[in-house]
């Protein structure tokens, strides 16, 4: 077995720990899940010399090992825990030159901890730019450590690096602050009372557990040892936070010299229009408007793509083992039409992380966050919000995952609960089929009326989350203070690595997870309408042979494939909540697809066009078939199942509903308990029954 | 009464001489807001809500509720 070594890179958000991460292992990268928990772990091999490689661990950003947020949790619970496996061997910093000061805070820490070290300061490229000099060596001296200047920008500094962490053993273990000098007398008691354990790692824990709560995976139990109130603990931890940058002044003192009359200051001057009072929203809103035509507009030309080649996969399939009975029905009709209904929003997605990381990696989305706090604090929201947001329009599930750095519980929480109601991209084909169905072709002021109600529905969609956040802020009690700290990073260019790197991991991430639900959602529908109990179903061809003997071959094949339907697993399923959906003006077909639909949206589509058309001699509809078959849908009096009161009702329903099984699991994981999720599950349900119920009570 | 950082205006600054208030996050601690440092005030949002300093280096953002906690001494031009 050849040597590996085990490498955790760690460091403050916006230092570049990312790109340093990416100049390491390139594509050789993967990401997961820690276990139990939704943060991504990414780890990737580096290749350092002939036989030496070294596992690498990009922890999540933080500031120090105080944890306020799961990421950050993820970094002290590893570092605390020799016994893990990825516990590393040697632990590399990543600090960004233009914030030495405060990220040496998280490396002292580190250090202390007896962990060999490594520090790497990154974006060594605009010293010179920023009137900054520095001196390695007194800086190495004085911390007791290596440095490695790097730029992930011009890609230098990346092979020192890598020659620094093969020497790991070098490096000294000095620690950099005596934890004991914070309160002698209590860390004398600490240390009695485990006299074999290092004091900072217990320092480490206490306030972990107090912070925070349990540190789940160490091998250490404090809970026995009387400790302090939390409030002296916190005084505590301020006075560690002052000794340490004591430490840091004394060695930055000698180490580096900064002339602040070089800086060019970029940063105030894009500032000054950024997030001016009137421009600032207005250039937000340009950004918006180009994110929606993009996802919209852009991405419609890939996704008509995909579309025809799925269809016509599923033909092929069809043509080529006419033979297969089931099992090719199963594959052209359930499998291929299922993943065909999931790789059709990648284009989407792309463009919707697209986007949402190049405002991230160029300090932009900071600034959003600045403008628009004070509006959604109004709402119990938090400037923070607003990315889940907007990322809620692609898709929720990693809108959702987008609210973990909202420090407030509650303010997250909220987020949490309302971001479902903004308008899904799996809302999208729902949507454009009933409007194309019940609203008129026609314009006002050279706008079509389809497009104004598509709008409309974005709007009505963002609406009901923000005044169900207000409603919720008013009903939820808090005992939580509020947090909002924002770092307001440099300007930069963002990576174009990194984001495509960003963009292809979060892509695949969402094509698997999502994926998997909805291709076994789209199996077990077709079962459950390929198959059904007893006589009816089985003897379909018969009865019906029976009762219209005077059509001809394909039209009885068309009634028998109805019939059939009809008393199908999933038919019966639809004639049973016929009475409760009756109301909302819908017939057991549609509700068919209701049902199927509560696992996920996009489902209802593709099961109209699965009842319509399964069995008919037409195979391979396009949305226009199945629009006029929908259209020429009538009940035994005659009267359309279509109407513009049933459209409007159908189209309120599923802006309201949660029907996403995946965002549910995502939410409980999120939340950590099953009640949130239910909450949702019945409270939207339940306000977009009634919102349809009135709909289509005034209207019909 | 003494003065706070929601007392600053667009472009003053200021010398931390407390931030001991147990509702100031540990994170803003962390982040250099300790008695000593200096801070300036860069820019407001509408309504001067949230505020954006510059403080030990760092540029980072914060309500003004939790401002008002920290308390500071202005600096004589």
């Amino acid at each position: 077995m050849s040597k590996q070594i085990n490498v955790a890179l760690i460091g403050n958000p916006n230092t570049g720990k990312t790109s340093v991460f990416n100049a390491l292992t390139g594509l050789n990268q993967k990401v997961g899940n820690y276990p139990g928990i939704t943060v991504d772990k990414k780890q990737g091999i580096c290749k350092l010399s002939r036989g030496v490689k070294a596992h690498i661990l990009d922890l999540p950003g933080t500031y120090s090992l105080n944890a306020s947020s799961l990421d950050e949790n993820v970094v002290i619970e590893l570092l605390l825990n020799k016994n893990d496996k990825d516990y590393p061997d040697v632990a590399v910093i990543v600090s960004d030159v233009e914030n030495l000061k405060r990220n040496l805070l998280l490396f002292t820490q580190i250090k202390d901890l007896k962990i060999p070290t490594l520090l790497v300061i990154n974006m060594s490229d605009v010293m010179k730019r920023k009137g900054i000099s520095l001196d390695v060596e007194v800086l190495e001296e004085k911390l007791n450590t290596k440095i490695a200047l790097v730029s992930t920008r011009k890609g230098t500094g990346i092979q020192e690096l890598k020659k620094l962490i093969e020497q790991y053993k070098i490096l000294p273990k000095k620690q950099c602050l005596d934890a004991s000098t914070i309160e002698p007398a209590y860390f004398e008691r600490l240390q009695k009372a485990f006299p074999n354990q290092d004091i900072y790692k217990l320092w480490l824990v206490i306030t972990q557990d107090a912070n925070f709560g349990k540190v789940s995976r160490q091998e250490l139990d404090v809970s026995k040892f009387k400790t302090k109130s939390t409030l002296e603990l916190k005084r505590l931890q301020q006075k560690e936070a002052i000794k340490r940058y004591q430490f840091i002044n004394n060695v930055l003192k000698e180490g580096q010299n900064i002339d602040r009359s070089k800086a060019r200051d970029l940063r105030s001057k894009l500032d000054r229009v950024l997030i001016h009072k009137v421009w600032g929203y207005v250039i937000f809103f340009i950004i918006l408007l180009t994110i929606f035509q993009a996802i919209y507009d852009w991405a419609t030309f890939p996704m008509d793509l995909i579309d025809t080649t799925f269809a016509g996969l599923a033909e092929w399939v069809k043509s080529s083992y006419p033979n297969g009975g089931k099992v090719t029905d199963l594959v052209a009709e359930g499998i291929v039409s299922g993943i065909g209904g999931i790789v059709i929003f990648i284009p989407q997605i792309a463009f919707l992380f697209l986007f949402i990381s190049i405002l991230e990696e160029s300090g932009y989305m900071s600034r959003v966050v600045f403008l628009m706090d004070r509006i959604m604090r109004r709402f119990g929201l938090s400037g923070k919000s607003l990315v889940p947001l907007i990322s809620g329009t692609a898709c929720a599930i990693p809108a959702v995952m987008a609210t973990r750095n909202i420090e407030n519980w509650k303010e997250r929480l909220i987020t949490i609960l309302v971001t479902p109601f903004t308008t899904c991209s799996a809302r999208l084909p729902v949507y454009l089929i009933i409007i194309a169905l019940v609203i008129p072709e026609g314009y006002i002021f050279g706008l079509s009326y389809q497009a104004l109600t598509l709008m409309l529905l974005y709007l009505i969609g963002f609406g009901m989350a923000v005044f169900s956040a207000y409603v919720l802020d008013r009903i939820m009690k808090t005992n939580r203070k509020t947090f909002f700290v924002v770092e307001m990073p440099n300007y930069k260019l963002p990576l174009l690595k990194n984001v495509i790197i960003t963009v292809f991991e979060k892509t695949k991430t969402f094509v698997f997870e999502a994926g998997k639900i909805i291709l076994a959602i789209s199996v077990i529908l077709w079962v459950l309408a390929s198959y059904g109990p007893g006589e009816k179903f089985n003897n379909a061809e018969a009865i019906v042979a029976e009762q219209y003997a005077d059509l001809s071959d394909a039209k009885t094949d068309d009634k028998v494939a109805a019939y059939r339907l009809e008393h199908s697993y999933i038919g019966i399923i639809g004639k049973t909540i016929e009475p409760v959906i009756k109301p909302l003006g819908y017939d057991w077909k549609i509700g068919i697809g209701l049902v199927a639909s509560f696992a996920a949206r996009e489902v209802f589509v593709g099961t109209l066009a699965t009842i319509y058309s399964v069995g008919s001699a037409t195979e391979n509809e396009s949305i226009d078939t199945i629009k006029t078959k929908m259209s020429n849908e009538i009940y035994e009096d005659g009267s359309k199942v279509f109407t513009f009161a049933s459209g409007i009702s159908l189209l309120l329903f599923y802006a309201f509903a949660m029907q996403c099984m995946s965002t549910l699991a995502i939410v409980k994981r999120e939340t950590k308990s099953w009640k949130w999720p239910m909450i949702q599950l019945i409270g939207m349900s339940a306000i977009a029954y009634i919102f349809a119920l009135i709909a289509f009570q005034i209207l019909k | 009464m003494s003065l706070t950082i929601a007392d600053l205006k667009k472009g003053e600054s200021a010398v931390i001489t407390d931030s001991s208030s147990n509702d100031i996050p540990l994170k803003l601690l962390e982040m250099g807001c300790l008695p000593g440092n200096e801070v300036k005030l860069l820019q407001l949002a509408p309504f001067s809500d949230p505020m954006y300093l510059n403080v030990n280096d760092s540029f980072l953002a914060i309500r003004k509720e939790t401002a008002s906690l920290i308390v500071i001494e202005k600096i004589n031009e």
